[in-house]
């Protein structure tokens, strides 16, 4: 084709990829840049607010500073979030989608009924279900309706937590995890690959549970006091929404994944005498494996974009509930602190980008090699 | 074959029913609540029929939100035409008129799809204020259509994959240039494009929340924020905010009902298959 109509189209490509350079990676390069200053309080809003270098102090600050604590439950909240919500929305998903492929009735019906919440706003959908969780309404009489009590859970003004941990031993805790998901994958190898699954998951998870344990006294302290932080039961109202909203989302995803698989192949496995349930899980899910990764990464995506549904569910400033997305506006556009919030900003980008750059990378990669 | 109910189908319908109410309880909730007169509505009656039918909430809730409702039309429409017809142009290049690194280009284009946008929140608000744009209209439609552009491109580009090499090539022979090609050829394929990718950007647009608070004045929020402002207090009766969650939702939920099938090939689209 002719050069000149090269020319033309990498001239229309340009301004996008001028907009994107900006407005994306100059922009978190800024953002970057403001969470090394000191930009913030009385002048912050001034014309040519007063910015110097100050370090890494932002961030030394919210992890182990004396006021940094709402922050940090914030980010165990976080945690908390998007697991129950991956859990949640994903198994859901995953039944329902499994219920409707085996094509009843209605099915379009039922499809539509599953997938609405997921095209209301964030707002309303946290409207709705403030008002589905008032405390001595909504969800906690419906009990009563077949008989039984009413509820007493104070689903979004709880103070109760569970899961409790000090912040102190942040580095056992996380040895605790790590053992805790190594043992979880030898286990569920073990049948399968029992050599290696020993090998590379049950022993070390063992040994670095035992180290854990062990050299908890010697492990250096992440603060100087003692702070309690765990999974607050007032953040379990807005993960209820939360699936309630997605779950058709992974519904779809899978259904799409389902319908792709042949018939035939369907058909030979139940010859060959597998049942309903031998079919789901050693042909099906194994197939639309792609699809359950490409689902956990856009629901943790969206749980770190929470923001908004606890905003009309709570209210941005309710400790109880808090994310970090949450605190980043709060500090920023409340509190006038600028670099404090770009730092929380970077943090949140950085959880991100652990898991949005493997996958971007390997789908590029995938689509060379087609 | 003859009819038979086994135990397995009336399980499958009768979960397949239990979690269909489930799922429609909170929209039931909100349209019996939004229908009672603000003395009907109590706690432990929350669930039960309005006793006398209230449609003043609807006007009320009209009357408070119009501002807000016509601020989102104007945001949601202009920017989603713009982004849209970006989108087509930007599609069209990734996917016909690859040149070297076209696919790193344009991973990283996707990359600007899944960043939390708190990260550009600050720069973004700075720039607003430097070029004039803060707390208007114009400085959020800027922000929906350059952060749509990923989103945007992505469908074209997937869409216009499946459009047949052979149909360039032959264009090319006939002298078509680059811009011909597009409006003899491209374009007129890609009505089902344009309607995936305009309705989910403007059920998106519609939808935003996090941009429409920090980046608008009073006068220009946009419904979402309207709709949170108008239920954050604590005093006010519960008809007001339900009846205003079913004016902020009804746009997006008609799209998804009456075009459902084109919403779902644009939330598919999103998760980066291809």
């Amino acid at each position: 084709m002719p050069n000149i109509d090269r020319v033309k189209a990498f001239l229309t490509l340009l301004p996008s990829i001028i907009l994107i350079g900006i407005f994306v990676y100059g922009f978190i390069g800024n953002t970057f840049w403001i969470s090394l200053t000191d930009w913030g309080g009385v002048g912050a809003l001034a014309e040519h607010p007063v910015k110097n270098f100050a370090g890494f102090i932002n961030y030394k600050d919210l992890f182990t500073g004396f006021l940094g604590g709402g922050f940090r439950q914030d980010l165990v909240n976080a945690v908390f979030y998007s697991v129950m919500l991956l859990c949640g929305a994903v198994g859901m998903g995953l039944f329902i989608a499994i219920l409707l492929d085996n094509k009843p009735r209605g099915e379009a019906f039922f499809r539509t009924v599953f997938l609405y919440p997921m095209s209301l706003s964030f707002i309303v959908s946290g409207t709705i279900w403030r008002w589905m969780l008032s405390p001595q309404g909504g969800v906690n009489i419906l009990p009563t309706f077949v008989g039984f009590e009413p509820l007493h859970f104070r689903w979004l003004s709880s103070t109760g937590a569970i899961l409790e941990f000090n912040w102190q031993n942040l580095l056992q805790v996380a040895f605790y995890i790590i053992s805790f998901i190594l043992i979880l994958c030898g286990l569920w190898l073990l049948r399968q690959v029992p050599q290696k699954a020993v090998k590379r998951y049950l022993l070390p998870g063992v040994i670095v549970g035992a180290t854990g344990w062990l050299a908890g006294d010697i492990l250096p302290k992440a603060l100087f006091m003692e702070e309690i932080h765990g999974f607050n039961l007032a953040t379990f109202g807005i993960i209820l929404a939360t699936i309630w909203q997605y779950s058709g989302y992974t519904m779809a995803l899978y259904l799409a994944g389902f319908t792709g698989i042949s018939q035939d192949l369907r058909d030979a496995s139940m010859l060959d005498g597998a049942s309903n349930a031998g079919y789901y899980r050693h042909i099906a899910l194994p197939l639309v494996k792609p699809i359950t990764i490409s689902a956990v990464i856009i629901l943790s995506h969206i749980s770190l974009k929470m923001f908004d549904l606890i905003f009309a569910m709570t209210g941005p400033d309710n400790g109880e509930t808090g994310h970090p997305a949450l605190n980043m506006y709060l500090t920023t556009f409340r509190a006038n602190d600028f670099s404090r919030g770009a730092a929380i900003a970077i943090i949140l980008f950085l959880i991100a980008a652990t898991f949005i750059i493997p996958y971007l990378i390997s789908s590029y990669r995938q689509r060379r090699t087609k | 074959m003859k009819p038979r109910i086994s135990i397995g189908t009336f399980a499958l319908y009768g979960g397949l029913l239990l979690l269909a109410a489930v799922y429609l309880l909170p929209a039931y909730l909100t349209l019996v609540t939004s229908l009672k007169f603000p003395g009907d509505i109590s706690l432990p009656q929350s669930w039960d029929l309005p006793p006398t039918v209230n449609y003043g909430s609807f006007a009320d809730a009209i009357a408070l939100l119009k501002p807000n409702i016509i601020n989102s039309v104007i945001l949601a429409v202009s920017a989603t035409l713009l982004s849209t017809v970006l989108g087509s142009l930007n599609g069209y290049v990734f996917s016909k008129w690859k040149f070297p690194g076209s696919e790193i280009v344009f991973t990283l284009f996707l990359f600007g799809m899944f960043i939390p946008y708190q990260v550009i929140l600050i720069p973004l608000f700075q720039t607003l204020r430097a070029i004039n744009l803060y707390g208007g209209l114009p400085g959020l439609i800027l922000a929906h259509v350059v952060y749509g552009l990923p989103i945007t491109s992505l469908i074209f580009r997937n869409f216009y994959a499946q459009i047949p090499d052979s149909l360039m090539e032959s264009a090319t022979l006939d002298g078509a240039g680059f811009f011909s090609i597009y409006t003899r050829i491209i374009f007129p394929l890609s009505i089902p494009g344009f309607v995936v990718t305009s309705l989910w950007q403007f059920t998106q647009i519609w939808n935003e929340f996090l941009w429409g608070i920090c980046l608008t004045r009073h006068t220009s929020n946009p419904i979402t924020v309207g709709l949170a402002q108008l239920a954050g207090g604590q005093a006010v009766s519960w008809n007001l905010p339900m009846a205003g969650s079913i004016l902020a939702a009804l746009p997006v939920l008609l799209i998804y009902i009456l075009l459902g099938r084109y919403f779902i090939r644009g939330l598919l689209a999103g998760s980066v298959k291809g």
